[in-house]
């Protein structure tokens, strides 16, 4: 299983690393008495006698919107948003312990927007200038095996940019941004669309999928060439009469695929959870989950391809666990059937939300990461089964992600 | 040459020390300290080179009017600060609710 996992929170990054219990302790007194007690109220014990423990922080304060370590060199990435002063990027050639930044995906080159109208204090109308500013790093995902350097990043507003030197400089994928359809783009919980997943074929560098919050499903497989919608299938019932089953208008939460068996997709739908076994050519809806069908977290398992889990809560602009109990669903027959995962979880109330990218399982299936808006982590060794508290008191988490 | 000051709140992020610049308006003023300082743009000026959302210039105690083209005259003596508006920042950017 994965010893090394990653937490982006919006008050810097964690890096937390396995270790056994006796090494935990020992690390914790050398540190001092209120270290020792600190970690050892926060780190999680299994039943194996292992616990994570806080290897080394960065951008303490600032918000870590994603986070990626790249195994082909070796290099770790971090996406800030540091609010005032914009989106930027950083790559760390040592694990963390040190950072330096590296140009951010920029619509620079992409001025020549429609001019928008906004009302003057006056009562007057004037235009204002709508040209895009890259607001928020959403997904950040490594090229092919035999690309190195390669990096793909979704933003908001949402485009797909790509980067063919670890991030030194971006290029904003035209062929993707001058869609027609693309207009028919729209805010989710934002002001603009976004792109939150960007999904590579294991073994083809050349597909490429990603997924619009909100604005359906987009494949490419000629490397960003050309693109096509994947949306067959996906339904929205809150739109209005016939317009339920329009193949841009879907609002997609997450998208993930088996690695082993690429063609095996999960989705996150606002409005429910979707299956499909023909890389998202078409979709199934998955009605069996408990206790709902709401949420934004799902992951595949790595080798088996009809096992998924998600975080389900109440809809809309509710968004809270429903009855104050946070619960993880597992399928392992494609979506025929869920077990409700609550060993460990927090008794209620317990209002944790588990945001699109909170939500991270490891190269062998067996262990799992979950963080909460509300600055709780947990991780399982046997597939969600049981759960361990790491801390409850980690800054809101954005994301969670599992060395490879 | 106007002398130009930029928030403390920067220096944690990137190296933003007051200097003077020449120029006739905010643009030229700070093209000239980017010049010397490249990347201090991307943290004052969206990708679009217009100011950052969150952010406000004051020449000589007048806030800055054209945020898109930074147009507003500065004279020789002018003090231009650049600081972070009270209308934002980290929480208002990035509200957490994103669906």
């Amino acid at each position: 299983m994965t010893d090394r996992l990653y937490i982006g929170t919006r008050k810097g990054l964690f890096v937390l690393e396995r270790v056994r219990t006796r090494t935990a302790k020992a690390a914790g007194k050398s540190a001092g008495k209120g270290a020792a007690r600190s970690s050892a109220r926060s780190s999680a014990k299994s039943a194996a006698g292992a616990s994570w423990r806080l290897l080394r922080t960065a951008f303490l304060g600032d918000p870590v919107t994603t986070v990626l370590p790249d195994e082909r060199d070796g290099t770790l990435y971090a996406a800030l948003n540091l609010g005032h002063f914009g989106v930027k990027l950083h790559r760390s050639e040592d694990d963390g312990a040190t950072w330096h930044e590296v140009a951010a995906p920029s619509y620079a080159a992409n001025a020549a927007q429609a001019m928008g109208r906004k009302i003057t204090p006056e009562g007057g109308i004037e235009p204002v200038p709508t040209a895009p500013s890259v607001s928020l790093i959403w997904a950040l995902e490594r090229g092919g095996e035999a690309q190195p350097g390669v990096l793909w990043a979704g933003t908001l507003p949402g485009g797909l940019f790509r980067s063919a030197d670890r991030g030194e400089s971006w290029a904003l994928n035209q062929s993707l941004w001058n869609l027609p359809q693309r207009t028919e783009w729209m805010g989710g919980g934002y002001d603009f669309p976004g792109i939150h997943t960007v999904l590579l074929h294991p073994r083809d560098a050349q597909c490429v999928t990603v997924a619009v919050s909100t604005g359906g499903v987009w494949t490419s497989l000629d490397g960003g060439a050309s693109w096509e919608v994947r949306t067959q299938g996906l339904r929205n019932e809150y739109m209005p009469p016939g317009q339920e089953y329009h193949p841009i208008l879907q609002d997609v939460h997450r998208l993930v695929a088996c690695p082993a068996r690429p063609e095996s997709m999960w989705i996150q739908h606002h409005n429910g959870v979707f299956r499909s076994t023909d890389a998202g050519r078409s979709w199934s809806e998955i009605t069996a989950i408990r206790p709902s069908k709401f949420g934004f977290a799902v992951a595949a398992h790595p080798r088996e391809p009809d096992t998924a889990w998600f975080v389900p809560a109440i809809k809309d602009e509710r968004r809270i666990p429903v009855d104050g109990k946070l619960v993880v669903a597992r399928t392992r027959d494609g979506g025929r059937s869920f077990e409700t995962l609550s060993r460990g979880l927090p008794a209620p109330p317990a209002y944790d939300l588990i945001y699109r990218h909170g939500l991270a399982v490891d190269g062998t299936g067996d262990r799992l990461a979950m963080g909460s808006t509300t600055g709780a982590l947990w991780s399982s060794d046997d597939g969600g089964d049981a759960w361990q508290l790491f801390s409850a008191h980690l800054p809101p988490i954005y994301c969670v992600r599992f060395a490879p | 040459m106007a002398r130009v000051v930029f928030t403390q709140n920067l220096q944690r992020h990137v190296s933003a020390p007051p200097g003077e610049a020449p120029g006739a308006t905010v643009r030229e003023v700070l093209e000239a300290i980017f010049a010397a300082h490249p990347r201090l743009r991307g943290y004052v000026l969206d990708d679009q080179q217009r100011l950052r959302t969150h952010m406000v210039v004051f020449v000589d105690g007048q806030m800055l009017r054209d945020r898109v083209g930074l147009s507003d005259a500065v004279a020789p003596d002018s003090e231009v600060y650049v600081m972070q508006a009270l209308s934002g920042g980290s929480g208002a950017a990035l509200r957490l609710p994103p669906a």
